[in-house]
């Protein structure tokens, strides 16, 4: 029997398609035809005889057909055929780059997380530099259903050896329950966040949760896994509080729009009436569970003006961010769910008031003749926060201003 | 018989390279500025007026017979331009006409080659065609890093091509002129037309010094074709023929702005250094090319200027239409181009005295009292590798294949800042790494080296480095950007070169920078 994986062809960049076969005698015949082959055509051929003495293969046709993958790349296309071909439950895992160790804080601003389709590298390998807040490594929507079992080996592969460059590390996973397994794969590799799509009950965020534990049990692991559970359909707007209180790591909710309008039996619009009211219930949901409501992504990469008019929308409605599906996206993300001016100077006021009545011992803070309440204090020094790191307003504000 | 090349020596940037080449003593080269000929530049034979018609009709009936005239025989070396691009009908006939005269062991020597003269890989197999000396693109660069060329290449810069022909060292016997439009007198020009170019400056030294020149048009005017950026003075034949080159592949349309976003990073990236570094205020001079990054920087670099009310003294062309409209809306004063790219630039050209057309002798040549390229503040350059010393190549792939000329390129790298905007790999191939597969660059004249992750500016322009220190761009050192590209895409073995040497690559003063050597099969 043969299989094969991966993707080649005119157009392909930085993947390789790959040919197995398991015979029962014969040995190892290896094959690499690549357009690096002087360079790196020795390195691939160590990498495949690496994995199949890994999995203890003596007798392997492998031809591999190479379009300047990396190799995690590599390693993902041959483990992925070799367990088409035979079970096992062992994994070819690469380092876990120094890099990719961090964890992220539950609060961490999430203003933008870029989709990634999970089974095309030549797109994950540069997604960091734009500096999205975060990435989503996807092994939903954005992969053939032929392509599932191949694409959780990129994944996987990706969340060890990419470097993000900061940005958290997000997969989104299939439907639950089927989506389950999925998280074999991501999981003890030190995934941050795992966005539960199609979510419509508590119970789902629960069963996610148990698979979790159990996985972070067997390996003896303690990092914190972040849920964003997506409401996609009317059930899931109706069940919203449910969802974004069901866990202690249900950080934040997203809507998903494309889905939520087809299930409504309506067309998305540009002005967003048919969606309106599952975009409140999930900010209102979100607020009440005190979690982050994150916002859909806007589907026309070449059209910035109405991105920005979407930004604008969708942060007056109380969205703390959206996601993007193009690089080009974030800047324009960013710079308008970042606080603008008149927040900024309203923020600096009220803390300088905060800062000066603590000074002289009082417990009440005015400003004016208005009186201040903590949860505004509290949020104005998170909007002064947000504002120094995002490079808005000095670090030494409170000097400058006195000049 | 002449051997292909002789004699290898280690040159000042350590290089072996041939000290003969072609049957010809060679000056290896010596390092930046250092070689200094004396003596007279060589000059064309003497031409009096009386032995030509005093009607001032030099036509003649076909392209053949202008060549005869010319005295085509065996090892003269042929010039040809390349303002027509991939879109040339002519240099492909003259070495078609000679493969039907029987002529054998030609020079070719192009201003550049296009994927469309690799019909001449037939008279380089035919014997017709012994060497190329000038670039060697595509499947003519294949041709010739396989070893089967039977003289040895010769590779230069724009400018280096003009000093070549001044120095007496290349002694053009018949250069064969395509323009655009041209009168019975040999008086040329390219901006009118069906293949309107723009401009000749690559055939200047062609008209000036070859033994015997033939302009070659489909756009006969009576005298006077104005302007004559051919004189017709230098001209011994015209001939009209229905089409000189293909109109849509010679302006091809310019290249889009780079659409990608790991690119326009590379560019905003580019045009952030530069505005930090104090580069963009007003009076500046910058150029950069006609790809997709480059482009995208003379947009950020138009907005700049837009915004802050400020206009660039001079803008350097290949002009596209971006640049024209840079001149357009009044943010650049004048562009000075050696060639144009697009539609909109052949009308600005024709149409706006701002617009002015230059050639390798007053923008680059060795032997001038000066030229422009060392007067322009920032230059934006591509480049297939660049190493840790900040050496560039932009001739060879890593995998030691020929593709690419010169060009300018190497002319350029004498402004004032020259920036290469580069990724730090390309689909697993790292273009920073530790030695160039080829030196066309020496690094002390490349001073900054923009990628996606990170920029290295070259530790001798500490004046450069302080202006940008604490600016916040992401700066690395050029080891830095090494090690991650290594990191990346794992360490790249040697190419398997052989040690036979296949062509040289000149430095703009005519020494020998590199060798290039046989691709093993």
């Amino acid at each position: 029997m043969q299989t094969s994986t991966g993707n080649k062809g005119e157009r392909v960049r930085s993947d390789c398609f790959v040919t197995l076969e398991l015979p029962d005698h014969g040995g190892r015949e290896i094959t690499v035809a690549s357009k690096v082959k002087v360079l790196y055509g020795q390195s691939i051929l160590k990498l495949a005889g690496d994995i199949l003495d890994h999995f203890e293969i003596a007798h392997a046709r492998l031809d591999i057909e190479d379009s300047g993958a990396l190799p995690f790349v590599l390693a993902a296309r041959i483990e992925a055929a070799i367990k088409v071909l035979m079970k096992s439950d062992r994994e070819y895992l690469q380092d876990l780059i120094l890099e990719n160790r961090y964890h992220t804080a539950c609060d961490r601003h999430r203003f933008s997380r870029l989709y990634l389709p999970g089974n095309t590298p030549s797109l994950m390998i540069n997604a960091g530099i734009h500096k999205p807040d975060g990435i989503i490594l996807d092994l939903e929507d954005a992969v053939a259903p032929d392509r599932k079992h191949e694409a959780r080996f990129v994944v996987r592969n990706a969340l060890r050896q990419l470097d993000f460059y900061g940005a958290e590390r997000m997969v989104r996973i299939n439907q639950v329950p089927a989506g389950l397994d999925d998280l074999d794969f991501v999981v003890p590799h030190n995934v941050n966040l795992i966005l539960v799509p199609k979510c419509e009950s508590a119970g789902q965020i629960h069963e996610v949760n148990k698979r979790i534990d159990a996985i972070r049990a067997v390996h003896g692991l303690d990092n914190p896994v972040w849920l964003m559970p997506i409401i996609e359909s009317a059930r899931g707007v109706v069940k919203a509080y449910e969802i974004a209180a069901a866990a202690d790591n249900v950080v934040a909710l997203a809507i998903g729009l494309e889905d939520y309008t087809a299930d409504l039996g309506t067309k998305r619009t540009a002005e967003g009436t048919e969606s309106f009211f599952a975009r409140s219930m999930v900010v209102n949901a979100a607020r009440a569970a005190g979690i982050q409501p994150i916002d859909s992504v806007f589907s026309d990469v070449g059209d910035m003006e109405g991105l920005r008019q979407n930004v604008l929308h969708s942060k007056a409605l109380g969205f703390d961010g959206m996601g993007c599906i193009h690089p080009r996206q974030i800047r324009v993300i960013h710079e308008y769910f970042a606080p603008d001016n008149d927040e900024i100077d309203k923020a600096k006021k009220i803390v300088k008031a905060f800062e000066e009545a603590t000074a002289k011992g009082l417990g009440v803070i005015s400003l004016g003749t208005k009186m201040i309440d903590p949860p505004v204090v509290k949020r104005a020094l998170r909007t002064i926060d947000l504002a120094v790191s995002m490079g808005k307003l000095s670090q030494n504000w409170r000097e400058e201003d006195h000049e | 018989m002449n051997k292909k090349y002789d004699k290898p020596v280690t040159n000042a940037a350590g290089r072996v390279v041939p000290a003969v080449v072609n049957g010809k003593e060679q000056i290896p080269y010596m390092g930046v500025g250092q070689y200094k000929p004396t003596g007279r530049k060589y000059a064309p034979p003497i031409a009096t007026c009386a032995d030509y018609p005093s009607d001032g009709n030099k036509l003649v009936p076909s392209l053949k017979e202008a060549l005869v005239r010319a005295g085509l025989s065996d090892g003269m070396t042929i010039s040809t331009h390349h303002h027509f691009r991939d879109g040339d009908l002519i240099a492909n006939q003259v070495f078609d006409i000679a493969a039907e005269l029987g002529v054998k062991d030609l020079v070719w020597y192009p201003s550049a080659s296009f994927p469309c003269h690799q019909a001449m890989i037939r008279h380089l197999e035919g014997g017709v065609i012994n060497r190329i000396e000038g670039s060697m693109n595509g499947p003519l660069g294949r041709f010739c890093s396989e070893g089967k060329m039977k003289g040895l290449g010769v590779l230069r810069s724009h400018g280096g091509r003009y000093q070549a022909v001044q120095d007496g060292e290349v002694v053009i016997d018949i250069a064969v002129i395509a323009a655009p439009t041209a009168d019975p007198f040999g008086n040329a020009n390219g901006v009118d037309g069906p293949a309107a170019c723009g401009l000749l400056g690559f055939s200047l030294a062609d008209s000036q010094y070859a033994h015997k020149v033939i302009v070659v048009t489909d756009n006969l005017i009576p005298f006077p074709c104005v302007p004559w950026q051919v004189h017709g003075n230098y001209v011994d034949y015209v001939v009209k023929v229905d089409q000189v080159g293909i109109p849509e592949k010679i302006v091809s349309g310019t290249t889009q702005i780079t659409r990608s976003p790991d690119r326009l990073l590379i560019a905003e990236l580019t045009a952030q250094f530069c505005d930090k570094a104090g580069i963009i205020r007003d009076g500046f001079s910058f150029q950069a090319g006609a790809g997709g990054t480059a482009l995208s920087i003379g947009i950020f670099f138009a907005d700049i200027l837009r915004e802050r009310k400020m206009k660039a003294r001079f803008m350097r062309g290949g002009s596209n239409k971006y640049l024209v409209q840079m001149l357009e809306e009044g943010l650049g004063e004048y562009i000075l181009d050696g060639q144009t790219f697009d539609l909109d630039g052949v009308r600005s050209m024709r149409d706006n005295p701002r617009h002015v057309n230059t050639s390798p002798f007053t923008s680059y040549n060795y032997h001038g009292k000066g030229n422009f390229a060392s007067m322009v503040d920032v230059v934006i350059l591509g480049a297939t590798e660049v190493d840790v010393n900040f050496n560039a190549n932009v001739v060879t792939h890593s995998d030691g294949y020929l593709l690419h000329g010169i060009g300018g390129w190497q002319n350029c790298l004498f402004s004032k800042c020259t920036i290469l905007p580069i990724p730090l790999f390309r689909d697993r191939i790292p273009v920073v790494r530790e030695e160039v597969t080829t030196l066309c660059g020496p690094g002390e004249l490349i001073d900054v080296i923009v990628t996606e992750r990170g920029i290295a500016v070259n530790p001798r322009r500490q004046d450069i480095l302080d202006k940008v220190k604490g600016s916040g761009l992401p700066l690395k050192s050029i080891e830095e950007l090494k090690d991650q590209a290594e990191k990346i895409c794992g360490k790249p073995s040697k190419p398997d070169l052989d040690d036979e040497i296949v062509a040289v690559i000149k430095w703009v003063d005519g020494t020998v920078i590199d060798a290039v050597r046989k691709v093993k099969g």
